[in-house]
């Protein structure tokens, strides 16, 4: 095909996505709708993939210890603990800094709900953060605590927790998401297609006349497709490209409002992800228009 | 050359628009088909530039087995058949000569010779003055003019032309015949469905008379043969 011929093609599409109006329009945003919550299910799965591992990595086990404990007791449990081949590391909390830790994670809306506490009245107690070498080993070293207070006759200890189960429970969220957003973004793209198919309908029903004169005249084929092809490939890619600059924006101010207010959320920085969603969204919305397309093009003209 | 080996045509609701035809058309014929209203006469015209495909039988055009195309080769053989028919079929939304360059922007023609042979042809149909004007613009006979420059602008060796006059007054059709034997002159078939009497008698030609599908006349200097 010489660059005239392709030329032609590429004015003969467009041209057709113009004269359609609002057939194109409802093409383009069913396209956009499915691309847009494929993007927000992608950047979603992505960062509680990432947060996720950030837990897993930050698994420690709090041991929270009598009110009424002394000092001896706190050094005792403290080498009991730290000398376990399983710890790597034991650190002793105590109320006041469990406090600041608590007013710290909770951000500025803490700051009122723990506003009415003083250092008399603080109801936390002291404890220990204890952190394992091993993930794995959490549950098994948090019962090895817990069975010091039965050696020990003053039973210093009050409670030892862990996360228990929310690591696991947060990869079955993500794996949850992911399955829903897929069934939901095939079912809205199958949509999309359907409605990028009779549009091209549309356009070729309104063509009959041109393409009976050109099959009269001799035009190949393929020449009579390219522009159905074109109307579907631009389609789709107006699509992507439409939902990409929403969904980048979108992300972009996400991340700003995030860094401001949400501290302890850490979101995926930018740079890291629009490469590979973008290329994701893209390739997915030409696919989906010349999928459309090319239905129309088997069904409805007859060459 | 056109040549017809025993061809028939059913169409697929029974009706037997052609049973049975051989006949053989030389590079300088031209040619009247007549007969009846129904007789087969534009079945005959469409299997030989395949909108049809006889149901049996061979037709060769330029030497190809028409209905043995493989569909890839159909467009390249129809380059070589021009198609006209009483009703113009212009595309309204271009003007003359769009309507005549976009045959051959169909068959990938390059810009350059489509420049210079658009207006070539619409100078030999006589609308050199009217370029640019619309298909509305112009009388039955000026957008027959234009569908006949469009017709030949490829060079087809074969003109097939449908009831060409069936939609213009005397004095226009007249005008419209003198250009198809001037196409004829230069060397293109030209193979033409009439009802028109004065014509056929007048500018005597080759009579091919078709009736129920049949073949029942061919004379070389013939008449129509038919009243009225
Ligand atoms: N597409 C079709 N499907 C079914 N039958 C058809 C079709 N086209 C034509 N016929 C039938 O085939 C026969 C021949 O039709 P055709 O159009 O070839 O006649 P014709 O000689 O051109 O008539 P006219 O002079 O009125 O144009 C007729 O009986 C017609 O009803
Ligand atoms: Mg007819």
């Amino acid at each position: 095909m010489t660059a005239n011929t392709m030329t032609r093609h590429i004015r003969e599409g467009s041209k057709s996505i113009y004269r359609n109006g609002w057939m194109s329009i409802a093409s383009i945003s069913s396209i956009v709708i499915s691309l847009f919550i494929l993007g927000v299910f992608i950047l979603l799965s992505f960062n509680l993939n990432v947060m996720t591992s950030e837990l897993d990595s930050k698994v420690q086990i709090r041991v929270y210890l009598q009110l009424e404990v002394t000092q001896d007791e706190v050094a005792l449990l403290r080498t009991d603990i730290g000398n376990m081949a399983e710890v790597s590391k034991v650190e002793y909390v105590t109320k006041q800094q469990g406090m600041d830790l608590l007013e710290e994670s909770l951000g500025e809306d803490g700051k009122d709900i723990l506003s009415g506490y003083t250092d008399e009245t603080n109801p936390l107690p002291d404890s220990f953060t204890v952190e394992v070498k091993d993930p794995q080993t959490v549950g098994m070293v948090a019962k090895k605590i817990q069975a010091l207070n039965e050696t020990n006759a003053a039973q210093p200890i009050w409670k030892v927790k862990y996360g228990q189960g929310s690591v696991e429970k947060l990869f079955q969220m993500t794996k949850m998401i992911r399955n829903f957003g897929l069934i939901l973004v095939a079912g809205l793209a199958i949509t999309a297609m359907f409605l990028i198919s009779n549009t091209i309908k549309i356009t070729i029903m309104a063509r009959q006349r041109e393409i009976g004169i050109m099959k009269l005249v001799g035009a190949t084929n393929s020449f009579i497709r390219w522009p159905f092809f074109v109307e579907g490939f631009l389609i789709g890619l107006i699509g992507a490209v439409v939902t990409i600059a929403i969904l980048f924006l979108g992300y972009d101010q996400l991340l700003s409002y995030a860094a401001t207010n949400l501290s302890f959320i850490q979101l995926i920085p930018f740079e890291e992800v629009w490469l590979m969603v973008g290329s994701v969204l893209l390739a997915l919305g030409i696919l989906i228009g010349v999928w459309g397309s090319t239905i129309s093009i088997r069904k409805f003209l007859k060459v | 050359m056109i040549e017809m080996q025993d061809v028939w045509k059913t169409y697929q609701d029974g009706s037997h628009a052609i049973r049975g035809i051989s006949v053989r058309i030389e590079k300088d014929d031209f040619v009247y088909l007549v007969g009846p209203s129904g007789a087969g006469k534009s079945t005959f015209m469409k299997m030989i530039y395949r909108e049809e495909v006889p149901t049996k039988g061979q037709i060769f055009v330029n030497g190809f087995n028409i209905g043995k195309l493989k569909r890839r080769k159909i467009p390249f053989v129809r380059r070589n058949i021009g198609v006209i028919f009483q009703d113009f079929r212009l595309l309204p939304k271009l003007n003359v000569s769009e309507n005549v360059a976009f045959a051959m922007e169909a068959i990938e023609a390059p810009k350059k010779i489509i420049k210079r042979r658009v207006p070539e042809v619409l100078e030999l149909v006589g609308l050199k003055h009217k370029l640019t004007s619309m298909p509305s613009q112009l009388s039955g006979g000026e957008q027959q003019r234009v569908a006949i420059a469009r017709a030949i602008v490829n060079n087809p060796t074969v003109i097939v032309a449908d009831e060409p006059t069936g939609n213009l007054d005397p004095e226009t059709s007249w005008e419209i015949m003198r250009l198809l034997e001037e196409i004829n002159y230069r060397g293109t078939t030209i193979l033409m469905a009439t009802h028109n009497k004065d014509i056929v008698n007048t500018i005597r030609r080759r009579v091919i008379a078709i009736e129920s599908g049949q073949i029942v006349r061919d004379v070389i200097r013939g008449d129509y043969g038919y009243d009225g």
